[in-house]
């Protein structure tokens, strides 16, 4: 059974990233804001959770092709490089994320559409596997056929 | 003007790994800075120290500690710390208190010993500090928010991973004659692109690396200078310490997401744009009036962003004005005459200080081998985490 590592996603056949809406203002913030609203004209400290859009565009896009230091925890050793995906969203904002397993820099464009996918992180000191949001190209550049994600299993 | 400031001396210790403790840097600095000007250690009424965050409590309390590495002489300390801004912020510290008449001589002391490799967050769990989640959720290393920043050049505008080469090209050759640098070496644009790409489209020699280092900067006040015998100092003409304005809508190390421009539209400026908007405000100056400037090459394509920032050009030129020479020294606006970062590495709390240490020398007339001819106007550019913008004008 896997867990997610944060509680900033739901998990699912169409899972989505929750943010947090301000009562008072409205202003939408991910990570979902627990303290107090970001906007400098309201004072609000109260926040419904939200579902930010599935699918966004790529804003940009790398890889990590050498292994990022702790607390990065890695997946395999030999290390394996993955790329990231800062995605624009219908909501105003842009979020960071990994990209899916099995895409890299040669899938992305900026501009090109992705959807929010949940897949393993880690497995955590308890044999436990920890799961994490990533976006992943929904037409893919490359001809390589998509590979198969596994959702929140 | 009367809100100016004279910076009568300056001093750096070379940057390197030379495995000493800050505190060695730091000194040999301010003692280069206090001899530059010929002023004795007696008559610094303030101290402020950059605070480094990676050697202990004495690193905390880098004021107090370089006051007493000099030997206690009753001066007033200040200690501050912004990331990589903390340079600035600690020359705006010193300029206030020259300013409002409670100091007349103030010594600006940063420097740092530093790990190799990647920065990474101190040792521990923190699940509510995004500093440290954005390596354990995404293993989002600082080069990798710079290569977002590069590929955007790329799709958006045009550039080439030979461009991103041709601004360490320029560094490198900028930078063989200056003492201060660490890396004093010709590096050709293959030389570049056949390094290991770190964060695509970054190679390793695109991304500055981490060093030892320290920088002091001695701040009077004009009537001093004077009484001093100098009549026509460097003055600092303006400090930018400006936080972003909400919706600040460019991602920025360390965070995971920009602030939503939903409610409230995004500001005329981005984050970076306002840090060089507010030093020429201060200055009554234009990016026209400027002769050189030292930004903050994180990245050889953060360069690029920089120059645009700065207004030295509009957005999407910063490439052309590369290709043509115009930002090698002798072109029209000469960048990074010491090396950047590119030749130094990054010394966090002394790198700021290390840049207004360089444009003094160049508008003194004294960056041999390296003399911007004629530079009366200099400008820095540079940005710490968590919001803290850095620019400083200094004139002749």
């Amino acid at each position: 059974m896997a867990t997610p590592t944060v509680d900033w996603f739901t998990t699912g056949p169409e899972p989505a990233l929750v943010g947090s809406t301000c009562t008072e203002c409205g202003t939408v913030a991910f990570p979902p804001e627990t303290t107090f609203c970001k906007n400098p004209a309201c004072a609000g400290e109260e926040f419904s959770a939200t579902e930010l859009s599935r699918r966004g565009r790529v804003w940009s896009y790398t890889d990590a092709q050498y292994q990022p230091p702790p607390p990065y925890v890695p997946r395999t050793d030999p290390y394996e490089p993955f790329a990231l995906a800062a995605v624009e969203l219908a909501e105003g904002l842009v979020v960071l994320g990994q990209v899916a397993d099995g895409y890299g820099v040669a899938d992305l464009k900026v501009g090109a559409e992705v959807e929010l996918v949940v897949e393993p992180l880690y497995v955590d000191e308890d044999g436990e596997e920890r799961t994490v949001w990533r976006w992943k190209p929904v037409e893919p550049h490359s001809s390589v056929e998509p590979v198969e994600t596994k959702e929140s299993k | 003007m009367n809100n100016e400031v004279a910076v009568l001396g300056v001093g750096m210790h070379p940057w390197g790994k030379w495995g000493h403790s800050f505190v060695k840097y730091g000194v040999a600095a301010a003692r280069a800075a206090l001899d530059d000007a010929g002023v004795p250690w007696s008559d610094v009424d303030l101290i402020v120290g950059g605070e480094t965050v990676r050697n202990g409590y004495a690193g905390y309390v880098a004021g107090s500690t370089f006051a007493q590495a000099l030997g206690w002489n009753g001066a007033s300390v200040a200690t501050s710390y912004a990331a990589c801004a903390t340079g600035a912020q600690a020359i705006d510290t010193a300029r206030a208190r020259i300013l409002a008449g409670m100091c007349e001589v103030a010594l600006v002391v940063g420097a740092d010993t530093t790990p190799k490799g990647f920065l990474a967050p101190n040792a521990g769990e923190r699940w509510d500090d995004p500093d440290w989640l954005r390596f354990r959720l995404m293993g989002m290393t600082n080069p990798a928010y710079f290569a977002l920043y590069a590929r955007r050049r790329i799709d958006l505008y045009g550039a080439t991973p030979e461009d991103f080469a041709r601004v360490k090209v320029k560094n490198a050759k900028h930078g063989l004659n200056n003492p201060y640098a660490r890396y004093r070496k010709e590096v050709g644009v293959d030389d570049v692109l056949n390094s290991a790409v770190v964060s695509d489209p970054l190679h390793l020699l695109d991304i500055c690396a981490t060093s030892d280092g320290g920088a002091a900067v001695l701040l009077t006040s004009m009537e001093y200078a004077k009484k001093h015998g100098i009549a026509d100092p460097v003055r600092v003409a303006a400090v930018s310490t400006v936080t972003p304005t909400f919706p600040q809508t460019v991602i920025d190390m360390p965070l995971f997401s920009t602030e939503s421009s939903a409610t409230v539209p995004a500001p005329e400026r981005t984050f970076k744009e306002s840090i060089g908007h507010a030093a020429y405000e201060e200055a009554g100056i234009g990016p026209a009036d400027v002769d050189v400037a030292e930004v903050y090459d994180l990245s050889t394509a953060l360069e690029l962003d920089w120059i645009e920032d700065l207004g030295l050009c509009a957005r999407g030129e910063a490439e052309s004005l590369l290709r043509v020479g115009d930002t090698t020294i002798g072109g029209r606006i000469p960048v990074n005459p010491s090396g950047g970062l590119a030749c130094f590495g990054e010394a966090v709390p002394a790198q700021a200080l290390a840049q207004v240490c360089e444009l003094t020398w160049q508008l003194r007339g004294q960056a041999e081998g390296r003399q911007v001819e004629g530079a009366r106007v200099g400008i820095t550019a540079n940005q710490g985490l968590f919001g803290h913008g850095s620019s400083v004008i200094v004139r002749r």
